[in-house]
C-alpha cells in the first residue's frame, strides 16, 4: 500500500512589497493543531500596522481543513475595513474549505444568553424556589396516590398484582440478607460496645435488654429504612426516570393508563408491606448479634439472654415499631416514584433524580422519626 | 509502515478500511458470516439492507467497539481488534461517529460537547477551541446555539450537534448511524450536501447506514447491501446500476422501492 504521512507543522513568512501590500506565505499543514500557531503567527506578521492590501498565499500548504479555513476567514473577517485581504493559491479544494466557513457564524452570540454563573443571593433564591416547587410536587403526587387508591378500592381489578408481587419479591426478598447482616452486625456492635461499660458494674445481663430496647424502638425502623431507601427508593427513581426520558410514561398516558396507578402504586404497597417485615428480619438478626457476643463474651446462657430480651419490650413497642417501618416504607416509595415522575434532561437527569430521591427519603424519615419519638413520650 | 509514533495515511483511491471473513454472533443467533470488502480513502458508502440485517452491529465492529468472533477489521492498515492502546487512540483520532441519536452528553452546552475531543487531542486554548466548536455548530447549521443543553434542542438539531462533534477533528474517516432517520426532508437533504462538500474539500471517507433511498442516491459512490438470509452482502455497487440490472430481484424492488420485495425477507 502507498503510504503518506502527516506533515504536522505550518511555516509562516511575510515580506512586504514597498508599502502597498503585505504577502504572508503559509506553507506545510494548516489544520485543527496549527490553529494556534497560525494565529499567533498571523497576529506577529501584522505587529508593525496593515498595509491597504494582505495577500495569504496558500500555495505551499499541503493541508487544509476547516478549523485551518476558520483561522483565515476569521483574519480576513477582523481586518480593518481600509484593509483589503485577499487568499489565494494552493489545492483547488482549499477553495471550497474556505466557503464552508462563514466568520459571522462562527462569531455569532449565543442565542440562550444566560450567564450560568450565578452570584450567591440569585443561588438562595432559585434553591428556595426549587425546594418550595419540590415540596409542592411532592404533595401533588400524594394526592394522585391518594387518589390512585380510592379508584383501587371501587375497582380493585385495576391493581397490577403481578407487579405488587415483582416489587415484594425486589424490595422484600432481595434485600432480606443485606438487611439481616446489617442487622446481625449492628447487634454484635451494639452487645460488645455495651458490654465493656456494663460488665464493670457486673450488669451483663442488660446488655440484651440494650440491644433489644434499641433495636426495637429506634435503630432497627431508622436502618432498615435506611438500607430500603439506598437500594429500592433509588431504583424507583431511576427506573421511572428512565421511562419518562425514553416517553414510555407518556405512552402509557395515551393508552389511557393513569403512570400513577401503572407505575408507582405497586411500587408503594410494596414497600409499605415489605418494610415492616424486613424490620422484623433486622430486630431478629441485632437480638441473635448480641446473643452471640453474650454467650461468647460474658458467660450468658442463650436461655438467660432470650428471656431478658422478652421481658425488655412489649407488644405495643413492636407494634409501633411496625407502624413506623410501615410509614417509612409508604416515604421512601411516594418519594423515590415523585422524583421519577419530575425527571427532565436525559441521563444526568436520572442521575439527580437517583441521588435526590435518597437525600429526600433520609431526611423525611429522620423527621418522622422525630415526630414518632414526641408522640410516644407525650401521649404513649 | 510506520505503526508506533504517526498514523499512515493512504492516497485517495487506496484502501482505507479492510474488511476480512468478518463473522458475528450473539449467543446462537449468527448476524454475519465471513463478510469481506474494502473501502477506498474518499469514498462514500451507505450501508444498506432490511431491518435487523446486521447493518449497525457491522459498523460498531468496523469501529472497534465490538471485537467479532471472527475476522479482521484494518483502518489505515491498523487492527482495530488487536492493536495497542497507543495505536488505537492516533486510530481513534481520525475516526469520527454519528450515533443514531447524536449520543450527546446531557450535562453539557453544545460548545462543550464539540470541544471534548478537542480538549483530549490537541493543545487549544479554551477560547480556540470554543472558535472551533462554533464554526463547527455552524457548519451543521446550528449557529448560536453553543450555549445550549442536550435536552433544551429537538432530536434533528441533537443529531446535526452529534455530527459536529464527530467533525471535530476533521477526521479521515467519518460514520453515520441513520442520519436521516429523525430529520425533515429539507434538513436531511442539507446534511447530505454537508457530508458531500466534507467528502470533496477533505476527502474525508464516509461509512453511511441508511434506508433513506433519496440520501443513498444522491450521496452513495457505492453502496453495500447486507441481508439476514445469507448473513452478509447480498450486492454491492453503483445504487443507480444495482436498481437497474442487479441479477437479484430483491436489489432491484429494494432500491426502485417496488412494494413486492422486502429487504427484510430473505433473498431466497
Amino acid at each position: 500500500m502507498t503510504v503518506k504521512k502527516r506533515k504536522r507543522k505550518l511555516s509562516v513568512e511575510t515580506s512586504r512589497v514597498g508599502d502597498s501590500q503585505l504577502r504572508i506565505e503559509l506553507s506545510g499543514r494548516l489544520g485543527v493543531d496549527q490553529v494556534d500557531k497560525c494565529e499567533a503567527d498571523l497576529e506577529t506578521a501584522v505587529e508593525s500596522g496593515l498595509p491597504p492590501s494582505v495577500l495569504i498565499d496558500l500555495s505551499g500548504l499541503n493541508y487544509l481543513d476547516t478549523s485551518g479555513a476558520m483561522v483565515l476567514q476569521l483574519f480576513k473577517a477582523n481586518a480593518p475595513a481600509n484593509v483589503q485581504v485577499s487568499i489565494q493559491g494552493g489545492d483547488a479544494l482549499f477553495e471550497s474549505m474556505l466557503t464552508l466557513v462563514v466568520p459571522e457564524q462562527v462569531l455569532a452570540e449565543p442565542i440562550n444568553k444566560t450567564d450560568r454563573k450565578r452570584n450567591f443571593v440569585e443561588d438562595l433564591g432559585r434553591t428556595a424556589r426549587a425546594v418550595g416547587q419540590d415540596v409542592g410536587n411532592i404533595i401533588g403526587f400524594v394526592g394522585q396516590i391518594t387518589k390512585g387508591l380510592f379508584f383501587l378500592l371501587r375497582r380493585p381489578g385495576s391493581l397490577r398484582l403481578g407487579d405488587v408481587f415483582y416489587y415484594t419479591h425486589a424490595v422484600g426478598v432481595e434485600g432480606l440478607p443485606i438487611v439481616a447482616l446489617i442487622g446481625l452486625l449492628l447487634g454484635m456492635i451494639m452487645a460488645f460496645m455495651s458490654s465493656l461499660q456494663l460488665k464493670s458494674f457486673g450488669a451483663d445481663i442488660y446488655v440484651a435488654t440494650l440491644v433489644a430496647v434499641a433495636m426495637v424502638r429506634e435503630l432497627g425502623p431508622i436502618m432498615t429504612s435506611i438500607l430500603v431507601a439506598g437500594r429500592s427508593g433509588s431504583a424507583f427513581a431511576a427506573e421511572i426516570g428512565t421511562m419518562k426520558v425514553n416517553e414510555e410514561v407518556d405512552a402509557l398516558e395515551v393508552m389511557g393508563y393513569d403512570p400513577t396507578l401503572f407505575l408507582a402504586i405497586p411500587k408503594v404497597i410494596a414497600a409499605v408491606l415489605m418494610v415492616p417485615i424486613l424490620n422484623l428480619f433486622a430486630i431478629s438478626a441485632a437480638i441473635i448479634g448480641g446473643m452471640f457476643v453474650g454467650v461468647a463474651g460474658l458467660d450468658l446462657t442463650p436461655y438467660t439472654y432470650i428471656n431478658q430480651t422478652m421481658a425488655s419490650f412489649d407488644i405495643g413497642d413492636l407494634f409501633t415499631s411496625m407502624a413506623k417501618s410501615s410509614l417509612f416504607g409508604l416515604l421512601i416509595a411516594v418519594i423515590g416514584c415523585q422524583k421519577g415522575f419530575v425527571v427532565g434532561g436525559g441521563a444526568a437527569g436520572v442521575g439527580k433524580a437517583t441521588t435526590g430521591a435518597v437525600v429526600a427519603a433520609l431526611f423525611l424519615i429522620i423527621v418522622t422519626d422525630s415526630v414518632f419519638a414526641i408522640i410516644q413520650y407525650y401521649f404513649l | 509502515m510506520n505503526q508506533e509514533l504517526s498514523l499512515t495515511i493512504p492516497r485517495p483511491g487506496e484502501p482505507i478500511i479492510e474488511v476480512e471473513n468478518l463473522s458475528v454472533q450473539f449467543g446462537a443467533l449468527e448476524v454475519l458470516r465471513d463478510v469481506s470488502f474494502q473501502i477506498k480513502r474518499g469514498e462514500i458508502i451507505v450501508v444498506v439492507g432490511g431491518s435487523g440485517c446486521g447493518k449497525t452491529t457491522l459498523l460498531r465492529h468496523i469501529i472497534g467497539l465490538r471485537k467479532p468472533q471472527g475476522g479482521s477489521v484494518r483502518i489505515t492498515g491498523l487492527d482495530v481488534h488487536n492493536s495497542s492502546g497507543r495505536q488505537m487512540r492516533e486510530l481513534r483520532r481520525n475516526v469520527g461517529m454519528l450515533f443514531q441519536s447524536g449520543a450527546l452528553l446531557g450535562s453539557m452546552t453544545l460548545a462543550e460537547n464539540v470541544m471534548l475531543p478537542m480538549e483530549d487531542y490537541t493543545r487549544l486554548s479554551r477560547r480556540e477551541m470554543g472558535l472551533v466548536a462554533n464554526m463547527k455548530l455552524s457548519l451543521v447549521g446550528l449557529s448560536g446555539f453553543q450555549n445550549h443543553l442536550p435536552a433544551e434542542i429537538s432530536g434533528g438539531m441533537k443529531k446535526r450537534a452529534g455530527l459536529a462533534r464527530a467533525m471535530a477533528l476533521d477526521p479521515l474517516v467519518l460514520f453515520f448511524d441513520e442520519p436521516s432517520a429523525g430529520l425533515d426532508p429539507i434538513t436531511s437533504a442539507e446534511l447530505d450536501e454537508l457530508i458531500i462538500k466534507l467528502n470533496k474539500a477533505l476527502g474525508t471517507t464516509m461509512v453511511i447506514v441508511s434506508h433513506e433511498l433519496a440520501s443513498i442516491f444522491s450521496i452513495a459512490h457505492r453502496v453495500i447491501m447486507l441481508d439476514k438470509s445469507v448473513k452478509g452482502i447480498i450486492a454491492e455497487g453503483d445504487p443507480h446500476w444495482l436498481k437497474d440490472n442487479s441479477p437479484t430481484p430483491l436489489v432491484r424492488n429494494f432500491f426502485g422501492r417496488h412494494t413486492g420485495g422486502d429487504a427484510g425477507e430473505s433473498a431466497q
